[in-house]
């Protein structure tokens, strides 16, 4: 017990030198928004933990949860577009109604023809006929909305309201198609889980990609609202420059001259608000990580966990118990897809910006699944530790690889071709890294940095 | 008369010619996934890099000889340099075999475990290939572009539409037939493909019966190497190698797989059609088909395209999600190699 105390300080230990180090050698700017993003990673990977560390489920779609809690944040903050609503908004809710609608009655077509031998045949024809009219109101009112102003807004907006809130609805929106997922694919072999959720990802980042109405698509949203101050309007309030001038009195105090003191201070203050904001969110995000992760580990050491784990380690055993094992599945996976969605739209809320175009696979789902695994499943501070470690990885690998880079190729010429070559493919070394790491730690070390804590009470 | 021809023409060289070629694309990659699901037991989520891997040598191959003045006459460069990319790919596999699966197969690791450590491979993969060869688009296609050119089909027809057959279809075409002919000759006829379907079926059995594991497991890597080798340098030919795309093959692949039977050959070949004519079908837009058939007052005014070629992913997906509702076990029932 003592054993693992230490090894959980230890490494707690190192993530704080690392981050000092950044902040000497790099820049505090730099070290604060790596330890942001490691945060927000941190939330997704416990999102995955409560998935497969808990119950065995193996999700591959955390992109496009991720997505969709960007989506939230737009949709949630963003001022409504009176002019788009005008013109296309009818029309657009006139398609929403008919999507339902023809859901509801495929849904009741799929009841009352249980046994019919043309069941698939009237769904099918069904489903048609609800395409073919909710593309009559639907196409136009897209074009409609597109026209509207389409190189600053040609999109319907959101609804005005703070960004904080989108942070729960990005968990909402996240749950609603996990839910519609898992409903499908749960219960089959594990395997389909994981095609399913690699395909819903695609397909929600493709319908953010492409439909402009909603999110603006390629031509990505940006100027969101902050739920901090601006560094502009920090720079000019008053109690902020003399905040700073009090943090740096004595080496302001130093020089004597007032322009050159002036401009010393100016500067300070430029740089101070930039750290000032990060912090803000820093302080949020952590707010947010303790709150989870309290609420994981309640749950985990519940009853309710207990249960998660006997169906983990043997389903066919708990359902001798009487418990409902899919039921229990799709529950656990709403959940973990939900914190998932929440950090997707705290990392939008962060950045600003809306870019869907940037959601690649590679980086939004499978270095979560190293985080995961990394810092060892089933364990909640063990996936915040993977997902702090891998980040850090992740963005100091290409300064690292560059070093070594220059290190091993210092005996070749400056325009050697092989070492340009070298020099070019640097940011592709750290998927070299994190490929090895997970073979690494999968075959060594396969519980994780912090292996999970298994509690007989 | 000459509508109805126009139309079927239309048809065959906007649908049918491309995706038969996609689909042997698919085919041959969903044969490779269903070989490791049938004989190694878990989803190779690596497979996907593992054509983009072959691809990238078929291409270094195809450079080295261009630069010693060697080439195919009209048929592509690619083609002579494939055997080369065989031999490396399928080294390759039984390379990471060796030092990673080995290890899991012979602990009997869960088939998750070995799905999470071909996402290991993954990454490795792709570092391996965008440092060799890089991010960017290369097409690396030479020899004779078209069979028949759409205008010399229009002059020899003296319809309006021309049939337009690059050879690269063909060729992917032909390829396929041959090597899935081949591979069912091999599973059906010999000793060691009989072998392999008995350790697909029923591990302990065949192990009872004196079938050597170790062999199994050997020649499906080769199996597998090489179709992935040949399915990912058709691909680069066919469209253009840009190692990106790989990863995004694998949700048809494996929806391919799905589909067809995950584990059935026959199932990944059906399978791999299926779902390039769905996605071929559903993203193309009719118009001009309709124009051709029905009579001018009918004229269609929109695009009459079911869903924008943006949504590919979508298709492939809907099926997929279709087939795991009305019948999860796919259409030829899965695990019988």
């Amino acid at each position: 017990m003592i054993n693992k105390n230490i090894s959980e300080l230890l490494s707690l230990f190192i993530m704080i030198t690392l981050f000092l180090l950044v902040g000497f050698i790099q820049s505090w700017s730099m070290s604060i928004t790596i330890l942001n993003m490691c945060i927000i990673s941190a939330i997704m990977s416990m999102g995955i933990n409560i998935q497969w560390g808990y119950a065995g489920i193996f999700n591959v779609g955390i992109m496009g949860f991720t997505g969709l809690g960007g989506l939230a944040t737009v949709l949630v903050s963003y001022s409504p577009v009176h002019e788009a609503w005008r013109v296309g908004g009818f029309g657009m809710i006139i398609s929403l109604f008919l999507l339902i609608l023809t859901v509801v009655i495929v849904f009741f077509l799929n009841r009352i023809y249980k046994n019919n031998k043309y069941k698939y045949l009237i769904i099918s024809l069904a489903i048609i006929v609800g395409l073919v009219l909710i593309n009559y109101f639907y196409r136009p009112s897209v074009l409609a909305i597109e026209d509207v102003n389409p190189a600053i807004s040609g999109f319907l907006g959101g609804l005005g309201l703070p960004i904080l809130f989108s942070w729960i609805v990005g968990g909402l929106f996240a749950a609603g198609v996990a839910f519609i997922i898992g409903k499908i694919a749960l219960g089959l072999r594990s395997d389909y889980l994981a095609i399913a959720t690699l395909g819903i990802s695609e397909v929600i980042i493709a319908v953010l990609k492409h439909e402009d109405w909603l999110s603006r698509g390629v031509k990505n949203v940006i100027g969101l609202k902050r739920p901090v101050p601006y560094e502009i309007d920090l720079q000019a309030s008053e109690w902020f420059i003399s905040f700073i001038s009090y943090l740096h009195s004595a080496k302001l105090s130093k020089i004597s001259e007032v322009l050159e003191r002036q401009k010393v201070l100016d500067q300070l203050v430029i740089e101070g608000s930039t750290i000032f904001v990060k912090i803000s969110y820093l302080i949020l995000f952590t707010i947010v990580l303790l709150f989870i992760l309290y609420l994981a580990n309640k749950a985990q050491f519940s009853p309710w966990g207990r249960m998660m784990r006997a169906i983990r380690d043997n389903e066919i055993s708990a359902n001798a118990m009487g418990k409902n094992v899919v039921k229990r599945h799709l529950q656990v996976f709403v959940i973990g897809s939900a914190v998932v969605g929440i950090a997707g739209a705290m990392m939008v809320t962060q950045n600003g910006l809306f870019t869907p175009s940037s959601y690649l696979p590679l980086r939004y789902t499978f270095l979560i699944w190293v985080m995961v695994i990394v810092g060892g499943s089933g364990n909640n501070l063990g996936s915040i530790l993977g997902g702090f470690i891998v980040w850090f990885t992740w963005i100091e690998a290409a300064p690292v690889s560059l070093y070594l880079i220059e290190i091993f190729t210092s005996g070749l010429d400056e325009n050697n071709s092989f070492k340009l070559h070298l020099v070019d493919s640097v940011p592709y070394f750290r998927f070299l890294i994190m490929g090895v790491v997970l073979l690494l730690v999968l075959r060594y070390r396969p519980k994780g940095v912090l292996p999970e804590k298994v509690r007989h009470s | 008369m000459t509508d109805f021809l126009n139309a079927i023409i239309l048809l065959l060289n906007f649908i049918v010619v491309p995706a038969f070629s996609y689909g042997s694309q698919l085919a041959l990659g969903a044969l490779g996934v269903s070989f490791i699901y049938a004989i190694l037991r878990f989803a190779n989520y690596a497979h996907g890099d593992l054509m983009s891997f072959g691809a990238m040598f078929a291409i270094l191959f195809t450079w080295l000889f261009q630069s010693y003045g060697i080439n195919f006459g009209i048929l592509p460069t690619a083609l002579l340099a494939l055997p080369f990319s065989i031999i490396i790919c399928v080294f390759f596999c039984l390379i990471t075999d060796r030092f990673v699966f080995r290890y899991y197969r012979i602990k009997k690791s869960s088939p998750v475990t070995l799905a999470m450590v071909s996402l290991g491979v993954m990454f490795i993969i792709q570092a391996i290939v965008r440092v060799v060869i890089g991010p960017a688009d290369r097409k690396f296609f030479d020899g004779q572009k078209f069979i028949i050119k759409a205008k010399k089909f229009k002059e020899i027809t003296g319809l309006n539409e021309g049939l337009a057959l690059k050879s690269t279809q063909v060729i992917t075409i032909l390829v396929t037939v041959i090597l899935v002919s081949l591979l069912f000759w091999f599973l059906q006829k010999t000793r060691t493909g009989k072998s392999m379907r008995a350790f697909s079926d029923n591990e302990d059995l065949a192990l009872l019966s004196g079938i050597n594991p170790d062999r199994v497991v050997f020649i499906t890597w080769i199996v597998v190497g090489t179709l992935a080798s040949v399915a990912g340098t058709l691909y680069g030919l066919d469209k253009s190698f840009k190692p990106f795309t790989y990863l995004n093959l694998v949700l048809p692949i494996f929806a391919s797989a799905i589909v067809g039977g995950i584990g059935s050959p026959v199932g990944a070949v059906v399978g791999g059609y299926v779902i390039a004519f769905s996605e071929i079908m559903i993203t193309y837009a009719y118009k001009k088909f309709f124009i051709y058939l029905l009579p001018s007052s009918l004229e269609p005014s929109g695009l009459v395209q079911l869903l924008s070629t943006d949504y590919k992913f979508a298709v492939s997906y809907s099926i997929l999600v279709i087939v795991l509702l009305v019948r999860p076990s796919g259409i030829f029932k899965g695990r019988t190699l």
